[in-house]
Order: C-alpha cells, then sequence, then structure tokens
C-alpha cells in the first residue's frame, strides 16, 4: 500500500464512520497505540473536517491488559512476545455513553482488541464500541469482527505486516514481511 | 532463565532504574480514574512477608499488588524467626505451597533476602532488610524527585542528614541517587557516619551549617534506641535537634525536604517543616504505590521493552 | 607425657616413588623415594627397592611433603557431634594432609576438667585416624573468672590453654593466667578482641561494611587486646600464643613486641590469607567468621607476615557448624568457616602459585613450626622419623563443593572456588590415615 493509497483507505473509513452514525454527536475516535493512535488521530482529523463537528478522541494503551502477562508460564519467564514500551492512555473525554470507535493498524489474532474494550471499560460504559482498521490479516482467535477495514490482506502465519507511518517511521506504506525480516 | 530479584539497588542498571520510573509513570493515569484497577497480573499470587512492623510499607505493596488485580496474602510476623522456633527456610518453604509468584520481604537481619530465594521459587523483592538495602524506598524517592525536578536529575545536590549508620534507605539513596548521576553528601554525627562509607562516591559533612547549594534535603529518621544508655551514639535527642534539626529557618529558598518516614517532629524535624507543603513527604507516600505496581509489573514481564511492534 | 591420641590402626610398609620431597627441616627439595616400614621413615633415596609386601605408591610428578599440624581445630566433641566428631574431624584433617590436630576447649561441656581432658583422650584413642590433641580453658566455662586447674590439666595432657571463643576480658585475668602458666609449662593462648569494640559486629569494619550496612568489627579490637597482652606478657616474662592474627595493625604490635625479644608466637588462617571482607558482598553466611576477614591491605601485610616469619605458623580455626547455624540470614548466622580440607589447597592456589610464599616456606608454617610451638617433635622425611607425611598431586585442579567433604560439616568459605593441589595420600603417626580416591 502506498502513501497515496493509504490516504485514500483513511478518507474512506471516516466517510464510511460518519455514514454509519449519522448525526451521533457523542462519537469518540480511540487510537490504540502506537501506529493506531497516530491513525486514529487521522480519521479523527477528517471526521472534524467532514462532519463540521469537533469530535472527542484520545489514546489507549493496553500494555497492562495483555492476556500474555498474566498467563502462567514458569515463574519470572519473560512473556513470550516482547513486551511494548508502555504508554500512557489519554481518554480526555467521558466514555461513558459514548460511542467509541478504536482505531488499529492491524488486526490479527484479535487479542489487542479484547485488551483494548476492556480498557476503555475501565474508563466508563460506552453506548457502543466499533472497531476500524487499517489492515486485516486474518488468523483470528477471537470473534472479533471490524466494522471499517482498509484493506483485507489474507497472508500466512511466519508473513507479517509492516505498516509504517509518517508521524514514527517517516514513510505512509504498509507492507508483507517474511516474519524474521526486519526485525 | 535466573528468577527476577530485587534485593539491592544494586541489581538494577541505569537503565532498568529509568524503566521502572518510568513504567511507574504510566500507572498514574490508572490510579487518578474511578476504576483504578488493571488486570495485569490476574491470575498471580504476591505474598508480604514481613517480620518486622511496617503499616506504610507493606499496605503500599499489598495495594499495589490489588491494583494490579494479584491476589496478596499478607504474613505478619512478630518476633525474629528464631523465637518462633521456625527458621526462615522453613517458612519459606511452607510459602511454597501457595505457588507465589512473588514475595515481598521485610526482615530484621541482612541476608534475609537471600536466604529465603535460595529457598523459594518465587521472585523476591527486598521490603527492607537489616541496616542493609531497602530498594523499593530509593525507588520512589526517585520517582518523587523526578515528578518535582523533571526527569533529569543529573546533577542535582542532595544531602542526606541524620543517622546514617544504621539507615538502610540512606544506603539505598546514595546508590540509586549516584546511580542517576546526583550529588550526595552526607550530614550527621560522626558517630552515626560509618567508616569508608566516603567511598561510596559521597561528601560528608559534620556541621548542618554547610547544606550550601542542596536541591534536595533528606532528612532520616532518629531512632530512640541511640540515646539508650551506653550506646552513646548521640547525648540527647535535644542535643541532635539543637544541632541537626531541620527547620525552615536553616533552609534557603527553593530547597526541598524529603523523608522517609514515619517523622519524630521536634528531632529531626520541626513542625514548620513537617506542616508546610513545600516537602515532599506526601509526594514520597504517594510515589510509593504508583512505584511498587511498576516494580511487581516488571518483575513479572521483565525489564525488556525492546519491541514496540504489535505482535499479537 | 602425651599430648595427642589416636586410633591403633596398623602402621604401614609402604614405598613412594619418584616424588619431589620438599622437606625444609631436613633440608631436601629433590626428587626421591621414600620407604616407610612398620610406620617409620627407612630411608629416602633414589630407586629404592620395595620390600617384600610393601604396598608402592607412584608419586611421579607429586610432592611428598611432612604433614602439617593444625594448632586450632574445633572438633565439637562432646556436645556438638552433629556438627563434628571426632572421627570426622580427624577424617577432615587426613584428607587435608594434617598429621596431628588440636582442638580447641569450647567444646559442651568445656575442657576444663582433667576428666573432662581424659574423656577426649579415650574419644580419640577410639576414633581418631590422625593423632589429636586438645587445648585445655583458661577459666571454667569459658565465663572469664576463675582459673581452671591447670597443673592437673597440663599433667593429662593439654597441650596449652585458651578461652577460644571468647576474650580473656580483663587484663588482670590476662595477668593471672600467664603468671600461673610458670607452673604448668604450657602457653597461654589469646583470642584477641576488646569487647566493647566487637558489640554487634558482624564484619570488618570498612568502607564495605559501610556499603552493606553491617556492624562493624575493626581492626582495632583484636589490635588493642594483643597489645595489652603483650605488655602484660612482657612485665610477667611469660610466653604467649596469639590465635588468629587478621589485622596490619596486629602485625605492628607484635612485631614490636618480637624485637624486644618477647617469647610469642602467632597463627593465621588460610582463609585470612587468601580472601577479603569484599567476598562478604554476597551476604553468604559462610564468608562469616570472626576475626572477620579483612581487607585488601591487611591480607598483603598478613601474607607478607607469614613470609618473613613474624606470623609463625598457619592454623586453619576449622569451625564446622550446622546448616542450622548457617543457612539463616548472614546477621544470624554463627561465625566460622570449616578449613582442614582445604587449608593447603587455599594457600597453595592462592599463595605459592602467584608467587608470594615459596613452597618450602608454606611448609614450614603448615608443618614444623606449629608442631615446635605445640612441643611436639616436628614432622619429618628423614630415616627414623615417624611417618607424618602426605602426598600432594600440584597439578589436581578441583572445585570446593558440598559433596566433597569428609567434615560432618560443609560451611566452608571457600565453596564454589577452583583450588589447585590436592592431598592424594597422608601418613600420620606411621599409619595410612587418607588415600583419595584414584
Amino acid at each position: 500500500m502506498t502513501a497515496a493509497q493509504m490516504s485514500r483507505t483513511v478518507m474512506r473509513i471516516a466517510h464510511e464512520i460518519l455514514e454509519k452514525n449519522p448525526g451521533a454527536e457523542r462519537l469518540a475516535v480511540v487510537g490504540i497505540h502506537t501506529r493506531g493512535a497516530y491513525l486514529g488521530a487521522r480519521v479523527h482529523r477528517l471526521l472534524c473536517e467532514l462532519g463540521g463537528h469537533e469530535y472527542p478522541s484520545g489514546n489507549l494503551d493496553i500494555s497492562f491488559y495483555r492476556d500474555d502477562v498474566a498467563a502462567r508460564g514458569a515463574v519470572g519467564i519473560i512473556p513470550r512476545t516482547p513486551q511494548p514500551v508502555v504508554k500512557d492512555t489519554d481518554l480526555p473525554f467521558d466514555v461513558e455513553g459514548t460511542t467509541v470507535v478504536l482505531v488499529d493498524d492491524v488486526l490479527y489474532t484479535g487479542r489487542t482488541i479484547r485488551a483494548a474494550i476492556e480498557a476503555l471499560f475501565d474508563y466508563g460504559r460506552p453506548a457502543r464500541v466499533q472497531l476500524a482498521v487499517l489492515v486485516d490479516r486474518g488468523h483470528r482467535e477471537l470473534p472479533i469482527r471490524p466494522d471499517y477495514v482498509g484493506k483485507n490482506l489474507p497472508t500466512a502465519p511466519r508473513e507479517r505486516i509492516n505498516v509504517r507511518l509518517e508521524e514514527c517511521d517517516d514513510v505512509d506504506e504498509v507492507g508483507l514481511v517474511q516474519a524474521g525480516e526486519g526485525e | 532463565m535466573p528468577k527476577r530479584d530485587l534485593i539491592s539497588i544494586e541489581d538494577l542498571s541505569r537503565e532498568q532504574v529509568e524503566l521502572l520510573l518510568d513504567t511507574a509513570e504510566s500507572f498514574l493515569p490508572v490510579l487518578e480514574r474511578d476504576i483504578k484497577k488493571v488486570p495485569t497480573l490476574r491470575g498471580r499470587t504476591i505474598v508480604n512477608l514481613f517480620w518486622e512492623a511496617s503499616t506504610r510499607t507493606s499496605s503500599s505493596f499489598d495495594l499495589a499488588a490489588k491494583r494490579l488485580s494479584a491476589d496478596t496474602i499478607a504474613l505478619k510476623a512478630s518476633g525474629s524467626a528464631v523465637e518462633k522456633g521456625e527458621t526462615l527456610k522453613d517458612t519459606a518453604i511452607t510459602l511454597s505451597a501457595y505457588g507465589p509468584d512473588i514475595i515481598v520481604m521485610r526482615h530484621p537481619s541482612a541476608g534475609a533476602c537471600q536466604v529465603l530465594s535460595r529457598n523459594t521459587e518465587a521472585s523476591v523483592i527486598n521490603a527492607g532488610d537489616g541496616k542493609h538495602q531497602h530498594p523499593t524506598q530509593c525507588l520512589l524517592d526517585l520517582f518523587a524527585l523526578r515528578q518535582t525536578f523533571g526527569r533529569d536529575l543529573d546533577g542535582m545536590k542532595v544531602s542526606i542528614v541524620g543517622d546514617i549508620l544504621h539507615s538502610r534507605v540512606a544506603r539505598s539513596d546514595i546508590m540509586g541517587f549516584k546511580l542517576l548521576g546526583m550529588d550526595v553528601t552526607l550530614v550527621g554525627p560522626p558517630t552515626l557516619i560509618p567508616r569508608g562509607i566516603e567511598e561510596m562516591g559521597v561528601k560528608i559533612e559534620y556541621d548542618l551549617a554547610n547544606l550550601g547549594d542542596a536541591d534536595v534535603i533528606y532528612l532520616l529518621r532518629i531512632q530512640k534506641e541511640r540515646i539508650k544508655e551506653g550506646a552513646n551514639f548521640l547525648p540527647s535527642l535535644r542535643e541532635y535537634n539543637r544541632l541537626y534539626g531541620m527547620s525552615r529557618a536553616r533552609l534557603r529558598p527553593g530547597q526541598r525536604v524529603m523523608h522517609p518516614g514515619p517523622i519524630n517532629r521536634g528531632v529531626e524535624i520541626g513542625p514548620d517543616i513537617a506542616d508546610d507543603d513545600e516537602n515532599l513527604i506526601a509526594l514520597q507516600v504517594f510515589s510509593g504505590l504508583a512505584v511498587r505496581m511498576a516494580i511487581l509489573y516488571r518483575t513479572i514481564v521483565g525489564y525488556t521493552d525492546a519491541g514496540s511492534e504489535e505482535v499479537l | 607425657m602425651e599430648r595427642t591420641w589416636h586410633k591403633p590402626l596398623p602402621v604401614v610398609d609402604l614405598l613412594i616413588r619418584d616424588g619431589r620431597v620438599a622437606d625444609p627441616l631436613s633440608g631436601i627439595d629433590a626428587v626421591h623415594d621414600v620407604l616407610v616400614k612398620r610406620g617409620k621413615v627407612a630411608e629416602v633415596g633414589k630407586a629404592l627397592a620395595a620390600p617384600k609386601g610393601a604396598r608402592v605408591f607412584e608419586a611421579d610428578g607429586m610432592l611428598v611433603l611432612p604433614g602439617f599440624v593444625d594448632l586450632h581445630t574445633h572438633l565439637r566433641t562432646p556436645g556438638r557431634e552433629d556438627e563434628e566428631d571426632i572421627a570426622s574431624g580427624t577424617m577432615a584433617a587426613a584428607a587435608g594432609g594434617y598429621v596431628k590436630v588440636f582442638a580447641m576447649a569450647n567444646t559442651d561441656p568445656v575442657v576444663d576438667t582433667a576428666a573432662a581432658l581424659r574423656g577426649f583422650a579415650d574419644s580419640a584413642r577410639a576414633e581418631a585416624v590422625v593423632p589429636a590433641g586438645s587445648y585445655a580453658a583458661v577459666t571454667r566455662g569459658l565465663k572469664g573468672e576463675q582459673l581452671t586447674e591447670m597443673a592437673e590439666l597440663a599433667e593429662a595432657g593439654a597441650v596449652a590453654f585458651s578461652d577460644d571463643g571468647r576474650p580473656l576480658a580483663t587484663a588482670s585475668l590476662v595477668r593471672r593466667a600467664l603468671q600461673y602458666a610458670k607452673v604448668t609449662g604450657r602457653t597461654i593462648a589469646i583470642h584477641a578482641q576488646d569487647d566493647s569494640l566487637f558489640k554487634g559486629g558482624q564484619m570488618h569494619e570498612g568502607p564495605a561494611s559501610a556499603r552493606l550496612g553491617l556492624g562493624g568489627i575493626p581492626s582495632l579490637c583484636e589490635s588493642l587486646d594483643v597489645a595489652r597482652a603483650l605488655d602484660i606478657a612482657a612485665y610477667e616474662g611469660a610466653p604467649l600464643h596469639v590465635h588468629h592474627v587478621s589485622a596490619a595493625a596486629t602485625l605492628d604490635v607484635l612485631g614490636k613486641a618480637k624485637a624486644r625479644g618477647l617469647k610469642v608466637t602467632a597463627e593465621v588462617t588460610p582463609h585470612h590469607l587468601a580472601l577479603t571482607d569484599e567476598a562478604v558482598a554476597s551476604l553468604d553466611s559462610d564468608l562469616k567468621m570472626n576475626p572477620p576477614l579483612r581487607e585488601e591491605a591487611d591480607r598483603l601485610a598478613l601474607v607478607k607476615a607469614l613470609k618473613s616469619g613474624l606470623l609463625d605458623c598457619v592454623a586453619t580455626d576449622h569451625a564446622p557448624h550446622s546448616p542450622m547455624s548457617k543457612d539463616v540470614p548472614f546477621e544470624e548466622a554463627a561465625f566460622g568457616t570449616t578449613g582442614l580440607e582445604t587449608a593447603f589447597a587455599v594457600l597453595y592456589t592462592y599463595l605459592v602459585k602467584k608467587r608470594s610464599v615459596d613452597l618450602g616456606t608454606l611448609v614450614t608454617r603448615m608443618s614444623q613450626a606449629p608442631a615446635a610451638i605445640a612441643g611436639v617433635e616436628p614432622p619429618a622425611i628423614r630415616a627414623g622419623a615417624v611417618a607424618d607425611l602426605c602426598v600432594v598431586d600440584p597439578r589436581a585442579t578441583w572445585t570446593v563443593t558440598p559433596e566433597g567433604f569428609r567434615s560432618r560439616s560443609v560451611n566452608s568459605a571457600f565453596l564454589g572456588r577452583q583450588l589447585t593441589g590436592r592431598i592424594v595420600l597422608t601418613v600420620a603417626a606411621g599409619r595410612l590415615a587418607w588415600e583419595a580416591d584414584a
């Protein structure tokens, strides 16, 4: 996916969100750290422009909600996946009764989204939660379904989707890499 | 993979200390919201094993564990292990039946954490062992300093005042402060400053008038037993207060006061300082919670924060 | 009068072939055969023939040394046979190349009567694989109050008098003991320690104790007490032996006393010659001993004094302790490390291999000098002498492990360390006391 394609995709997602939530004023965009937060900010900016309304937005860090931290392995063993850098969660609005659109870059097993939903609920009880992702690569391990998909990209488990964003990677692009490469 | 213990500040690198403090900072929003709890350590078991009375530290650890959704057991043993007839080793073996992930221990004797660690699969966190170490106090002190002065503590000047000889807090703080690049001076009567401590890279002053341009004055608690008949560490608490008791008049503007608590009003700290809102004492207590959450979290998940790539 | 006792094992006929015989007392350091007949050295020479029925031990590449004599062993018997008894303690001694050991009197009950000493002698006759002797206490019950019946104890075979484990707390007590020793002809030995400076002490007072927050035992605690005892010994003209010297400051006062012509002797332990207080940072209670490990400057001064003879001999202060006393927090642990089985290897590894002390000096300090202090025949490898010798493989490198001990206790300060030099054979009083598994 090139920068231009990505820009069009994000624009389409913003349109779809407005279509699916007509007249909703209590609509908030919440990005999931790290790249979901940048994408969320982009979606949010477009939404405000298109909708002519200053919608609330925020970021969510799910480090403390991951399901592989508390999983019992041998004591003290480093979890099988590297732990993300813990970042701040920032939700400067009342979650209670709001329609929250979670934004993430890649949807894979669904575990991140599960963690994000749980984290969100610790801040209040939203009216509904929707999910927007730039790429859906399949291989779900939980019953989670996105409401807005930029692109479906069927992958093999050994492959990895590499989303790079200008905000942190100096370039907008989505690539498919074999596991082990570029790690 | 060896288990992860935190027995001395020396167990940590500068990077690890900074990561712990960053992690603690990320817990602050959790502590501010309505549901002050995350599910991170759900299903984990944390034992608080206290052989010495300590309401503050044990409740701080207990709450930190609960905020992380861990299950906690508090065991308070009065008197020494020897008096109870059960050795520390036996206690460790008994506790193993609960399959704890972490044992937080306070013990009157240096070396107790090593004995415990040898006899348990759990990670051991030292909540104070004799006069040896109190690493979590040091980390919360560093956190309170960062909250007050900003992330970069390099070059800051701290004077630690009082009974250095008997203080595990002083020893951990000296190491931790030095690790983050701070300049440490010890102030107190020569009877309470251990011989050879200058080799830790600290300056020594016997006169409180020489606080100079210290940014922070860290007061230590003076235990009543130091004036016990025959001990002769101090002639009297009154004289200690006259020479080393901190009052507003002895501070320069901008100098901030810290104290690990509980304070002895009228001994090492005057009421004018204890009651004002310039001191960092309450911030230290508050910092304890976030810092201990971070310590428990990092003890379980590790200090590697390598990949921010989403692998889930 | 006998000063040691041992089990009546059969005497050996043995030919030790092609070993490097190093015996400073006999003035030998060359490859020789050593022939032992009926427990006595029959001949030292080249290409000796093995008599019929004699065992032949091939010692090519090995050292054949006069056996070691330990002036400072805790055999814990009677009272703490769970930690050591005479059988296990003398087996440990044999495994360490020792041919005589002298036990301290701080047992339970204390060796403070002739009856108690005779009890020790009886046990040694039944169990000791190397000859064992005993000190008697200076004061009854080691209480530091009333002198023991020293004359009778000396007649019963006490090698010397010591309240080891406890200092002689007052100047007047030191004086009375030294005066009365003239009646017995035995030396008074002191565990030097100023109790008022010792109080609460856990380790040497210095940068390491400051860093660890452990109560400090200043060097002054030892040197002051030695200085006082030496002044009294000079005043009374009585001989004095100083146990386990640990501090450079003590060497200063010892040196002055010797220069004055005082009859003073002093011992030093292998651990004080090899380790320093920095090792205590691990808070491993096996490194807790009294006197404590001191600083590198002290250690270097001790090595120098061992070399010069200011320190007359090595003594192990072998102090077995049960896990109940040692597998506890450092601050609650008992003082002491075992030493018999590691002494030679430690000193060979830390001093001889590093060329701080030559082999001949080490042998003198471990064998003949302590024997002379104890007033027993110094081990020697020459025709006519009782066979008191050991064979050492100087190439063997081994790691100290709890499983490797003959001692009943495993509290060694050297656990986990790699040592060079292994005792492969010990003949004590003409009897085969130890042979390592091939």
